[in-house]
């Protein structure tokens, strides 16, 4: 995949307008690479705020809350969580619902699912949930999150459903993962995903969020999936897509078409920036500096407009 | 007839520990290291994860996988027929290794 807008006009009806749009995205994206880790833009911020004027809704995004991570990374993921709930449920205006996009615990415990399930629930708004490979981390626990967060979902967790005009997918790829790849989402799903979309109109807003990101972040550290370029093609007829993954810990952006990709902090711990070091994995900052590279992000749609607006937030940003 | 069997005895215990070879593969920075092994058969492997996130052990075709391994915790397995044994990390699948089974 590449950064390039590489699409046609006349077969996806793409506007010069859209085209600018997602040029100014991909600008961010990079200032966010960057900065990985430093508070988000005023830009953005600018972004978010024009935003509420519009009819619209906004939701929250929250990823890789890790319960039961207790190593020197943040001994205290339990406690970094908490601030990110009690921020949303102290905001002036609710959230329609909250995304998690999966590693909600630590080792697939149940009493972790107790814990974060609890916590997260103090936020007062729906949560839709997707596994990371820390949820489901072999049969009994894949069962067992289906159990739990299953009962709309098809195969090891996917569905979709609707809210005021923009259609949600929620994929799963870090089930029945294979020796020496990267995550998967396998024929099944791709041929749900196929059916899924039939119904929906080229000019529906879609939102796509699932753990591992969909794009090729970095394939050397396992972070891609290795059959996204199927569910993209799916894709690829509409006029906004926005795809939500987590897994990395960390923010990164890039537009392709019209698919805008973007990866979400972590509540838990942070990782390092792809290829700063040996492996990846938790990374140990200073104390002072743990906040400014854990929080949450905020998605707005506004009625009429092309692409969502997104707000991170760090949990530093709270205080 | 009862010296023969504590000869038997014996000798069978002298064998195995003869042949009880032990090898360690360390689970560092997102690798099985090494990740290409040679062993005889009767060989007890032990995975060591010495990362701050769980990594486990999973033969390709799944004949065997560990449980997840926290920092520290340990997997073990004998390994008795020759031949080839592939394996992955189940939560990172990138991760590999390779033991070769042979006398």
């Amino acid at each position: 995949m590449s950064a390039h807008h590489d699409y046609d006009d006349k077969k996806n009806g793409i506007t010069r307008r859209h085209a600018l749009e997602c040029m100014v995205w991909a600008g961010t994206g990079v200032l966010w690479g960057m900065r990985a880790g430093v508070p988000v833009s005023l830009g953005m911020l600018g972004q978010a705020e024009a935003a509420k004027a519009a009819a619209g809704f906004t939701f929250m995004q929250i990823s890789d809350s890790h319960i039961g991570f207790d190593k020197p990374a943040n001994p205290h993921a339990i406690d970094t969580l908490k601030e990110a709930v009690g921020h949303i449920a102290a905001l002036p205006q609710k959230p329609a619902f909250m995304l998690h996009t999966g590693d909600i615990t630590h080792l697939s415990k149940p009493e972790q699912f107790d814990n974060a399930v609890q916590l997260i629930g103090q936020a007062g708004v729906d949560v839709h949930y997707v596994p990371g490979e820390h949820d489901i981390v072999d049969e009994a626990t894949g069962k067992a999150y289906m159990d739990r967060f299953g009962q709309k979902a098809k195969g090891s967790g996917w569905y979709s459903f609707d809210q005021e005009g923009v259609h949600f997918v929620g994929l799963v790829n870090v089930a029945n993962l294979k020796a020496g790849g990267l995550g998967f989402l396998g024929a099944e799903q791709l041929a749900w995903l196929d059916d899924d979309l039939k119904a929906i109109k080229d000019s529906t807003p879609v939102v796509v969020f699932a753990h591992i990101p969909l794009w090729s972040v970095y394939p050397e550290w396992g972070w891609g999936t290795d059959d996204a370029a199927q569910a993209l093609i799916l894709l690829k007829r509409f006029g906004s897509v926005t795809v939500l993954n987590g897994h990395i810990h960390q923010l990164m952006q890039k537009v392709e078409g019209n698919i805008t990709f973007h990866t979400a902090r972590s509540t838990a711990f942070p990782q390092p920036v792809p290829g700063t070091a040996p492996a990846p994995g938790p990374m140990k900052v200073d104390d002072d500096k743990l906040r400014g590279l854990l929080g949450i992000a905020s998605i707005t749609y506004n009625q009429g407009e092309s692409t969502l607006a997104m707000t991170n937030t760090s949990l530093a940003e709270f205080k | 007839m009862r010296l023969w069997f504590l000869a038997l005895v014996f000798s069978s215990l002298f064998v195995g520990f003869a042949m009880a070879e032990e090898v360690t593969i360390k689970i560092e920075n997102f690798t099985f290291n090494p990740a290409l092994v040679g062993v005889k058969p009767g060989t007890t492997v032990t995975w060591v994860n010495g990362d701050d996130i769980p990594h486990s052990v999973v033969e390709n075709n799944k004949v065997f996988k560990s449980p997840p391994l926290d920092s520290g915790e340990k997997f073990s397995m004998v390994f008795t027929i020759a031949g080839e044994v592939n394996y992955f990390c189940g939560f990172h699948n990138h991760m590999t290794g390779k033991i070769i089974v042979q006398p």
